[in-house]
């Protein structure tokens, strides 16, 4: 099982809803996986600050007066916003990876869920609509986000194994299914120099895709090489800065259904997911192919 | 053969019975159709706002019309004893699965195994079908009007596929004795899966089933058949490679 949604934008006066929509889309799922929920959201590129999202068991004490620790830490302005359990750092560009090593010094308990210079991520054990409303996720505008309702399989049911998973900036990844050959691919993706905080199967998927994009590859191009890398069932859909991709493995147990409209495309494990989307009715409503990569780019 | 009722027949002629998914819930609906019985006045029925729910009218087994007015989600019509379904969208995976008789028609597309393990009754599927349709059939008759799958009528026992598109991938594969015609072009066959000849009888048993399923305008001798070259039906350590 597992639910799996993905929402990309073309229609700029939808942006204001993007959240609404995909938390809906992602709600109505909510019966594919009950153990833990997670949603990614590409907001509106400002140009001078990044973003880096954050998560604690214990926020209260992890937070509190980490913005000026930080700024001091790096030397430059940083602004924390707390949403429960997570909070977004925004600082300058430049200093981004100053930034994060800086956190995990500072405050060793706090976890990484995301960077990049627009994407947010927000996942938690539980149901999607406690998620949705936790963190407050259908007043987020954006571009496009991907989300995640989870039925575990592979690994333990805890915030760091939920998805989306992201493991490059502002790179994630959502799945459904289950890789069979993981550790192989993890052991390879290591001695490259890629660092991993799960055992989670999907991580490896995500870490695979931002090797293959550092080494120049566009996403359409490495969407494609998991057709070969990787062994198991995938349903993934994934989110880039500006692009929005879906691939299937060749078997295509786990189900999917996409619909594109003039003002979005987006993505559904299952029509359900689809039902609620302005001007449904209308749309090209398809399966993707197996074995065949979809991609979309602002 | 009962005599005719006649004020049963007229009584046929009543408004059907409308549904609104929006409004209720989707037990209420199957459980109304599981509550009728034989020579009920309520023959026609019709679905409103189905919205890709799952399950909608699985197991009627009474000879009734139910119009699904949208697309559904899993296992449509599964179980279908008698009944007619229209589904006037399309359908998600299972639509028609383990169909005993009655028929089932998706104006649109069908995602996976659509007529899966059917026994019997027709499956028309306007649209094209995705991967694995009519596996392991076991005599239902199933004509999709676009294309069909990978892996589609893997080990199909008896009944017919007919295919007015292409079809995928390794069709056919471990066959039983289930017919399959493809009008158009086959990606490959599946382990098993011959090319036969088209003779009179299978061009007069296509004929009936283009019939049967509203298809006009295309020939019986537009198809090729394909079928079991029964080669795996016991094992045999020559064919080991292909089991």
């Amino acid at each position: 099982m597992c639910g799996i949604v993905g929402l990309f934008l073309k229609d700029k006066s939808l942006e204001p809803q993007l959240g609404s929509m995909l938390s809906q889309m992602l709600i109505s799922l909510s019966d594919r996986g009950p153990d833990s929920a997670g949603i990614a959201i590409y907001g509106a590129p400002t140009g001078n600050e990044a973003k880096i999202t954050i998560q604690s068991a214990k926020p209260e004490r992890d937070f509190r007066g980490l913005d000026a620790e930080l700024a001091k830490a790096i030397g430059a302005p940083v602004s924390i916003a707390v949403k429960s359990t997570h909070a977004v750092v925004r600082t300058t560009p430049v200093k981004i990876d100053e930034a994060r090593e800086a956190i995990q010094t500072l405050r060793p308990d706090i976890r990484i869920m995301g960077a990049g210079d627009v994407v947010e991520i927000y996942k938690e054990v539980g149901l999607p609509e406690a998620v949705v409303d936790r963190f407050d996720v259908r007043s987020m505008t954006g571009t496009h986000g991907i989300g995640h309702t989870r039925m575990a399989t592979e690994s333990a049911v805890t915030t760091m194994g939920a998805h989306p998973f992201s493991t490059g900036a502002d790179q994630c990844l959502v799945h459904n299914g289950s890789l069979s050959n993981h550790n192989n691919v993890r052991r390879e993706l290591i001695r490259e120099g890629m660092k991993f905080e799960t055992e989670n199967d999907t991580e490896v998927a995500a870490a695979y895709l931002s090797s293959q994009m550092a080494h120049g590859k566009n996403l359409g191009e490495a969407l494609e090489g998991t057709l070969s890398d990787l062994d198991g069932f995938f349903t993934f859909v994934v989110g880039t800065k500006n692009g929005f991709g879906v691939v299937r493995d060749p078997i295509a147990c786990k189900p999917a259904v996409m619909a594109e409209t003039d003002q979005y495309v987006a993505f559904g494990s299952e029509y359900r997911a689809l039902t609620k989307l302005p001007g449904i009715d209308n749309a090209r409503v398809w399966e993707p192919e197996p074995a065949t990569v979809y991609f979309w780019e602002h | 053969m009962p005599a005719i009722n006649v004020s049963k027949a007229l009584d046929q002629s009543h408004a059907s019975r409308v549904f609104d998914l929006s409004e209720m819930p989707l037990r209420e609906l199957n459980q109304a159709l599981h509550n009728l019985t034989p020579g009920s006045n309520e023959t026609a029925w019709e679905v409103l706002h189905p919205k890709g729910s799952h399950s909608v009218a699985v197991g009627v087994d009474q000879p009734i019309t139910i119009d699904v007015r949208g697309s559904v989600g899993y296992y449509c019509g599964g179980m279908n004893d008698g009944s007619s379904i229209t589904v006037h969208g399309s359908a998600g995976p299972g639509v028609g699965e383990n169909m005993m008789s009655g028929s089932i028609t998706v104006k649109g597309d069908a995602s996976q195994y659509a007529g899966a393990t059917g026994k019997g009754g027709l499956l028309v599927i306007e649209g094209n079908a995705s991967s694995r349709c009519g596996i392991s059939m076991k005599g239902i008759d199933i004509v999709v009007q676009g294309n069909i799958g990978h892996m589609s009528a893997f080990m199909a026992q008896s009944g017919n596929l007919v295919v007015l598109g292409d079809a995928g991938d390794a069709l056919g594969d471990s066959i039983y004795e289930a017919r399959l015609f493809v009008r158009g072009k086959v990606e490959s066959l599946g382990a098993d899966c011959i090319a036969k000849e088209m003779r009179p009888e299978h061009l007069e048993l296509l004929q009936g089933l283009l019939d049967r399923a509203g298809v006009t305008g295309v020939k019986a001798a537009e198809f090729k058949r394909y079928g079991s070259a029964r080669t795996l039906y016991n094992f045999n350590i020559d064919n080991a490679d292909a089991y």
